[in-house]
């Protein structure tokens, strides 16, 4: 047992037993950030914020939303809507922080492709990133049935059906899923326990350790420059930080990001109280009915291009049916992402895409080709449409094609010079 | 190095009834998450066809699908494979999802077509798709005859015939 | 500057992906249609004035035996219920029918009621429509009895009144505790549909939408129930309003209180700017 004194202070009352001072050390004034970075480094803390904002807002609208297919509607609309104080605030911002995640999750990730920041011992980090953009994309949707409009019902018809595309007990697992032949009360009570208990827990584990595999890797930095993270650490203690290459994550690094935090969340507000339609779409405060289709069913923004990548092959190749090549290409779209670190066949190159040439190319491709399957997976898939979507689809699989090969060629001119 | 072996037996042991102990769970869990009895006879649905007049289209809800129920007129053309005969009147029944991506179709009386107002999908009295995108005819629900009456849900012969053949 | 080079890049792709699947997206999927006619002008507008004292006359003699006018202490002569049965709807009271509708569309309804509606789809000889036309009154009575209507009901009426008489008999608004006056059983047997409760409409379809659509419902969604039911351009904001107070009463705190939240974190970014700049003068 560790020697106690009697204590100078409550700090170091809790520092003899908890050993506070060596965890905030650790955690915080020693944790150590390059200085040769930009304002996306601070996507990840701004997610952190919004996530902060749903888990709050969350357990405000838990106390009044009720799970049951003939309450939920009036319990969202009406009690929380109307009767609770500030209870809009609560459900707008929590469904504007929802769609805002996404958006700094793209940017985040999009961030980590173009300065290579998945790779030469980062992977683990790339890999714990997207469970947990999965974590989240399972969490959006199990949230977005809970108010039980329209849109909720159908969204979740729609993509609860998928499932039946997989061979021989499709359709068995369906029904498992939702509980009934179609989706009802035993799939919203289920989903409202994914919502608020089962994916909350696993996101805030897989946060824990997506930051615990930033440790030993590090922060990548703007120009991929190799830093010996405890010779600058070293420089930086003895008092030299104009010349140390490192910053401590408090208070210097956190107090950028605070700045972006507060930028952000600036334009956050302005969503929330006069631009909220696209995160909450109008259609679903019409309440769920299962005898009419809206006339136009879709996802929301951020499994746009997930949905257009199925949707896109509408007509049917060499024998095989349409929907089975569309949920071929729809799973490779969302494994393929988890692969990028094993794709890129250059490992050892970290530099940022701008220093990249092939590289370069393929990233705008990416981003472009993502846009536009977004933009088309929204619009209604008839005549031009349906073939911009194919097209886009077919691009979208055939970058991850070409991505060992660009990357392969790279290594090769790359050992030559 | 007996003393060792043992141990190490006990050692698997201990952790193989702790595997089946977790599939098992596992096992109650998965069935858990499964319909409840409830919910499953609810799953059957009788329909009487003997009030129903000629040319005349009913809906009926089943497991939270509409179903079309359509007497044919003796001008709609048959449908061998599709049509249920009753002496002399024929029936279709269709599950009212469009193939296409699940949209309610409606019923046009005057030309006896089923439209379907999301992308312009159009089936024929028989629920074959005569335009637009829907890739194959209008399910058929499973279903049973008990004379005049069916019970939708049930496998009966005619529905395996029906399904065998398209 | 650089990093306002990439906040650039960040801002145009994100505005990009916005523009395509709200504002592009929304324009492909409800292409523009014309704007609300509240003139009614495909309705031969009349030519005579009409003379108020002769159509108290007429209103008394063919009216009052199914409508009541509450206003002048006409109770309707059968209760909701019972009308709902024998006419398939509850007949509107007509205290202020004179004002909240269109005078070209009233007199155009009493001619043809199912032509002005625009129900020829669900009416027909075979079945009905509820109220008879009136089509064999001359011009001249036909100006009286509106003249008469538009009398009796000049006091101004507040927006829920206009919303009960105008869509309360088909319609209800939980959230404020109405229920629509006809039952929902005869409803459904009278139009083929239920008519949907109206209580969050102002979130779900926008006053945009609304404002061609209640003008107009046939134009706007194919084969609808919904009568056009001829209400004047003032009427109808008044109507658009009450569902405003019922589906989106918190508009004006969110209003007023986003300005407050928005320059709070307009005052935060400020000082942890200003934080971050003293640190990094210090520490980096």
């Amino acid at each position: 047992m560790a020697q106690i004194k009697k204590a100078e202070g409550f700090i170091d009352w809790l520092d003899q037993r908890l050993a506070v001072k060596a965890f905030m050390r650790v955690m915080m004034s020693e944790y150590w950030i390059p200085k040769n970075i930009n304002f996306l480094w601070a996507m990840g803390v701004v997610l952190i914020a919004l996530f902060a904002v749903l888990l709050v807002t969350g357990l405000l609208l838990l106390m009044y939303y009720k799970p049951d297919v003939a309450l939920a509607f009036d319990s969202v609309n009406y009690t929380i809507m109307q009767e609770v104080e500030y209870g809009w605030l609560w459900r707008h911002m929590h469904g504007v922080a929802a769609s805002a995640t996404f958006l700094i999750i793209y940017i985040h990730l999009f961030t980590g492709i173009y300065y290579g920041s998945y790779k030469k011992g980062r992977e683990m980090i790339w890999l714990t990133g997207m469970v947990l953009f999965v974590a989240f994309s399972a969490e959006a949707f199990s949230g977005y049935m809970l108010p039980w409009g329209q849109m909720s019902y159908w969204a979740a018809q729609v993509i609860t059906n998928l499932f039946s595309g997989i061979p021989v007990i499709g359709d068995a697992v369906v029904i498992w899923i939702r509980g009934d032949y179609v989706v009802a009360d035993a799939t919203l009570t289920r989903f409202f326990m994914l919502h608020v208990v089962l994916l909350p827990l696993v996101i805030l584990a897989v946060i824990a350790v997506h930051f615990y595999t930033l440790r030993f890797p590090h922060v990548n930095n703007q120009d991929s420059v190799e830093l010996d993270f405890e010779a600058e650490a070293k420089t930086y203690k003895e008092g030299r930080v104009k010349e140390s290459n490192v910053v401590p994550f408090w208070p210097v690094f956190l107090s950028k990001d605070f700045f972006v935090v507060g930028f952000f969340m600036t334009f956050f507000f302005f969503l929330v109280c006069y631009h909220f339609d696209f995160a909450m779409d109008p259609i679903n405060f019409e309440p769920a009915n299962s005898m009419k289709t809206p006339a136009h069913i879709y996802p929301e923004w951020y499994f746009l291009w997930n949905y257009e990548v199925l949707r896109g092959f509408f007509f049917d190749i060499g024998g095989m049916a349409a929907m089975d090549i569309g949920l071929i290409a729809f799973v490779f779209a969302n494994t393929v992402f988890f692969l990028l670190p094993f794709l890129d066949r250059n490992a050892m190159n970290t530099a940022p895409a701008h220093k990249r040439p092939a590289f370069f190319v393929w990233f705008w491709f990416l981003v472009v080709d993502m846009i536009v399957l977004t933009v088309y997976g929204k619009l209604p898939p008839t005549g031009v449409n349906a073939w911009v979507g194919f097209f886009a689809a077919v691009l979208f699989l055939g970058l991850f094609i070409v991505l060992p090969i660009i990357t392969k060629y790279e290594a090769k001119k790359g050992e030559k010079a | 190095m007996a003393q060792h072996s043992r141990r190490d037996f006990i050692g698997w042991a201990l952790g193989g009834i702790s595997a089946v102990g977790g599939v098992l769970a596992l096992g109650a869990m998965k069935k858990s998450w499964d319909p409840l009895p409830s919910v499953q006879s609810a799953g059957f649905v009788s329909v009487d066809l003997s009030g129903m007049k000629e040319g005349e289209m009913h809906t009926v809800q089943w497991r939270g699908k509409p179903v079309f129920i359509l007497h044919k007129s003796a001008e709609t053309p048959s449908n061998d494979k599709r049509d249920i005969r009753i002496g002399e009147k024929r029936f279709v029944v269709l599950i009212g999802l469009c193939t296409h991506l699940g949209c309610i179709p409606s019923y046009e009386a005057s030309s006896q077509t089923f439209k379907c107002a999301c992308h312009g999908g159009v089936f024929d009295a028989s629920g074959i798709q005569t335009f637009g995108p829907p890739p194959r005819p209008l399910d058929i629900p499973p279903f049973k005859r008990n004379g005049e009456t069916i019970v939708l849900g049930e496998e009966g012969a005619e529905y395996q015939k029906m399904t065998k053949k398209a | 500057m650089r990093e306002v080079k990439i906040l650039a890049i960040v801002v145009f792709f994100t505005a990009v992906t916005y523009w395509g699947v709200e504002p592009y997206a929304h324009s492909q999927m409800h292409p523009h249609v014309a704007p609300a006619d509240f003139g009614f002008k495909e309705m031969a507008p009349l030519h005579v004035n009409g003379n108020a004292d002769n159509g108290k006359l007429l209103v008394e003699a063919n009216c009052i035996a199914c409508h009541g006018i509450k206003s002048l202490g006409l109770e309707a002569p059968m209760s909701p219920e019972d009308a709902a049965s024998s006419y398939g709807v509850v007949p509107p009271d007509l205290s202020h029918a004179g004002v909240i509708y269109d005078k070209n569309y009233l007199a155009g309804f009493l001619k043809d009621p199912v032509r002005a509606t625009k129900l020829s789809h669900k009416f027909n000889d075979a079945k009905p429509y509820a109220m008879p036309s009136y089509g064999f009154f001359s011009d001249q009575e036909i100006a009286d009895v509106v003249a008469y209507l538009n009398n009796i009901g000049s006091s101004p009426i507040s927006d829920k009144a206009v919303f009960e008489e105008a869509c309360g008999r088909c319609h209800s608004m939980k959230y404020d505790a109405l229920k629509a006056q006809t039952p929902s059983a005869s409803m459904k047997n009278y139009l083929g549909a239920e008519a949907p409760d109206l209580s969050m409409m102002i979130r779900s379809k926008k006053a945009e939408y609304l404002t061609t659509f209640i003008n107009e419902p046939l134009k706007m969604v194919e084969g609808i129930a919904m009568p056009r039911v001829g209400l004047s351009e003032a009427s109808q904001q008044q109507v658009i309003a009450y569902l405003e107070k019922v589906g989106d009463r918190k508009k004006a705190e969110r209003e007023s209180l986003g300005l407050q939240l928005i320059g709070f974190m307009a005052i935060f970014t400020l000082i942890a700017y200003l934080w971050k700049v003293s640190i990094w003068k210090r520490a980096a």
